[in-house]
């Protein structure tokens, strides 16, 4: 029981990240409706830019100082990744606007292979290896819960809590709906959608690069081909939680976090990635529209 | 061209008074979004030292040409491009659409497939036997998979409408049957395509039961994930498949029992040839062509039979289609099946080609790539995805050529590693130029006393 509940506890850790990645998927997909293929690359390029804030940090400071590195690490990949996405939004997505919908998703896959290739370009295609940054493990109650596992539980709670306060309470989530819902009714109504879905992006891009700093801390490296099998399992996330919900998108990431390393632990590890699919398959064949998410009214 | 979602709401200052200073003013923007987007990322680079451990390098010389380059690239954009296209598109004379087209015009489709049967020919006579190699292999039949993909994915994106992410995996399966049954069965090639080709239908049905019931990009993922299963198997189940390893040493395909080698009964021999390894690789050429032609051919035939018409209107609108009493379900899954079947073929041709398979192969961004190529050749049609096939993949095979870059940059430059990068790029830039395509007209498949040609922005996308 107690592998159990610890698998458990890796399980919902690892879902953490996925939820806050498919948060921005999520958010994306409800206002313009289109699959961000190049979020998971933003998620990676976050890792990159987080690591690399690191080494410039050890490089002037010598010392390691956790807290400050973490909170500067995390700000600055959220402005970077942000100003990526707000850029990538604007030369690739916005011309396509109202054009049919298969047109971004191509330009978004386009921009996910130019993305991972970029950094392969600049930076490498080794592995990035940094050293462990938070190390602490606490013993309770037979579980080993490792200091990592709780900030990035925490960080996921606080950042969940903050969304869902920011689109159901303020002006701007009251916009980023009302966009959701129609786009041509809301700027007729004075609401400025282009503005809108850029802060959208700019908001899912500082999703990723804050579970890109979380993914670095936690595995301790990172690679340019790391954004896809993130981003494919939190857009999975995304989809089986019910697209176009945050709370949804959360709930899907850590069920696929627990899934995965569930099965891991009890079958194969091999045949994790597979089982997390299978799984995704089966929900949607019962539950078309994901766990929290609304089905969809045909119009005719 | 028409298009007016995409010039109407965005742009109302379009035309500034002054090119010049609206290019300073964009170049300057673009400089410091430049800064921002490269600062870390081109300006510091991370290496391992001796011991291991990264260490950053400082690259600022680089990091301000790519700024100057994106300067520069904004204030030519804006100053010049820009106004010179505008002007264009005032001036440019409506085209006449029933003019009588010019006869080379009418008929560019035949002149094509001449061209394409002759080109192996023509190759060899003006580079020789062993010089023409490349061209045949690299060009010819690389570009021809592709092709051959592209139409089989037609089928369900283009023509039912139904959104597939995970093409790739009915290549693979088409890729691993040959392979597997030749050498666990040591069947010969020419009874394993077929085989490979109904193998690979009936995962497109086993596929298309689960997902009959979702629609648009829930339907995306689920045959994205799908096409992700068969490549986890595939690497997983290494008893039969050999892992990640792959399997080598394929049997090649014989013509009419005469094997291509060097031996007395080899086809060199036979014919009085002298030795080469290049008639193989022209015999393959010949062969992706005839399947290629085949998937057109019954592309063509299909869209004038009730099965074509029925994955038409399905993508139209599904619920009149159902309506009119057309039985989904079965539609949906001959489109599946068919298009997995031709994706068999060309997984069959793939791995005789190869001589070697791994799942290497078989990932995602093949998907993409063969998505992305019949979304740029305009869905449905079948000349555009074509031209999209020759662009895309020519255009990066023709990097791997440029060895003269070396002289300009050094020894250590590959222009292999940016092949990628580029083709993402390509990808959008396309997509942003032409977002309905290469060929913007389609045939329709039901008209009253004479076809004519429409523009693909009557047709729609189907929503899975």
């Amino acid at each position: 029981m107690e592998y159990f509940f610890q698998q458990l506890i890796n399980g919902l850790t690892l879902g953490s990240i996925y939820g806050l990645i498919a948060i921005g998927y999520t958010m994306v997909y409800g206002i313009i409706g289109m699959i961000n293929f190049a979020h998971g690359d933003i998620f990676m390029l976050g890792a990159f830019v987080a690591m690399i804030v690191f080494l410039v940090l050890v490089t002037i400071f010598g010392g390691i100082n956790v807290v400050l590195f973490l909170l500067i690490m995390m700000i600055v990949a959220m402005l970077t990744t942000s100003l990526w996405n707000w850029t990538i939004e604007k030369i690739a997505y916005r011309p396509l606007r109202g054009s049919f919908r298969l047109a971004p998703l191509i330009t978004a896959i386009g921009m996910s292979i130019a993305i991972s290739n970029f950094v392969q370009v600049t930076q490498g295609p080794r592995n990035k290896p940094i050293p462990p940054l938070v190390d602490a493990v606490y013993e309770i109650a037979g579980l080993t819960i490792s200091l990592k596992q709780i900030v990035i539980a925490v960080l996921m709670v606080v950042l969940l809590a903050v969304f869902w306060y920011i689109v159901n309470k303020t002006p701007l989530g009251r916009a980023q709906r009302a966009c959701e819902q129609d786009r041509k009714m809301a700027a007729l109504l004075g609401v400025n959608v282009d503005r809108t879905i850029s802060i959208t992006f700019i908001m899912g891009a500082s999703l990723a690069a804050i579970a890109g700093t979380m993914y670095l801390m936690y595995y301790g490296v990172v690679v340019f081909t790391d954004g896809f099998i993130p981003g494919v399992k939190a857009f999975t996330a995304a989809v089986l939680g019910g697209i176009g919900s945050i709370p949804g998108a959360v709930v899907g990431g850590l069920l696929i976090g627990v899934i995965e390393s569930l099965w891991s632990a009890y079958f194969s590890i091999d045949y994790k990635d597979v089982a997390a699919f299978s799984i995704l398959a089966v929900i949607l064949i019962f539950l078309p529209s994901g766990l929290l998410g609304r089905p969809e009214v045909e119009k005719v | 061209m028409a298009n007016p979602v995409r010039n109407a709401p965005s742009n109302p200052d379009a035309l500034p008074d002054n090119p010049i200073q609206a290019g300073i003013k964009d170049a300057f923007w673009g400089g410091v979004i430049a800064l921002g987007l490269f600062f870390l990322l081109i300006g510091l680079e991370t290496t391992q030292n001796i011991r291991n451990e990264l260490v950053i390098e400082q690259r600022w010389l680089l990091l301000i040409i790519v700024i100057a380059i994106v300067m520069a690239g904004r204030f030519v954009m804006t100053a010049f491009i820009r106004p010179a296209f505008a002007e264009r598109a005032r001036s440019r004379p409506k085209a006449d659409p029933d003019a009588p087209a010019h006869p080379l015009r009418k008929h560019w489709q035949k002149l094509a497939i001449l061209f394409l049967f002759i080109y192996p020919v023509l190759i060899v006579t003006l580079l020789g036997t062993q010089a023409s190699l490349k061209w045949v292999d690299n060009f010819g039949i690389q570009i021809l998979i592709y092709v051959m993909l592209a139409w089989g994915l037609n089928i369900v994106v283009g023509l039912a409408g139904l959104l597939d992410l995970g093409y790739v995996a009915f290549y693979a399966v088409g890729a691993y049957s040959y392979a597997l049954l030749s050498e666990y069965f040591g069947l010969s090639f020419w009874v394993l395509l077929p085989l490979a080709g109904i193998l690979a239908a009936f995962w497109g049905i086993i596929l298309g039961f689960p997902v009959l019931r979702l629609r648009g990009d829930y339907l995306a993922i689920v045959t994205l994930a799908f096409g992700e299963i068969i490549r986890l198997v595939l690497i997983n189940w290494r008893e039969v498949t050999n892992g990640s390893a792959g399997i080598s040493g394929i049997e090649r395909a014989t013509l009419f029992g005469i094997q291509f080698n060097s031996s007395p009964e080899g086809f060199a021999a036979l014919f009085g040839l002298p030795p080469s390894s290049a008639y193989y690789k022209i015999f393959l050429y010949y062969l992706i062509l005839l399947l290629c032609l085949l998937t057109a051919y019954v592309t063509i035939r299909l869209r004038r039979m009730p099965v074509g018409r029925a994955w038409e209107a399905l993508r139209e609108d599904e619920i009149a289609c159902r309506s009119l009493g057309i039985n989904t379900t079965t539609t949906k899954l001959t489109a599946f099946a068919i298009g997995a079947m031709f994706g068999g073929f060309a997984g069959a041709f793939f791995a005789v080609r190869q001589g070697f398979v791994s799942p290497e192969s078989f990932i995602f961004i093949e998907s993409a790539v063969i998505l992305a190529i019949v979304v740029l050749g305009g869905m449905g049609s079948l000349p555009g995805i074509a031209i999209a096939a020759v662009v895309m993949i020519g255009g990066t095979e023709l990097l791997r050529e440029l060895e003269f870059l070396k002289l300009i940059f050094g020894n250590e430059f590959t222009p292999e590693l940016y092949r990628m990068l580029l083709f993402g790029l390509a990808m959008v830039v396309v997509m942003i130029w032409k977002p309905r395509g290469f060929v913007g007209s389609r045939e329709p498949t039901a008209f009253l006393k004479e076809s004519k040609s429409v523009s693909g922005s009557f047709t729609k996308e189907g929503h899975g």
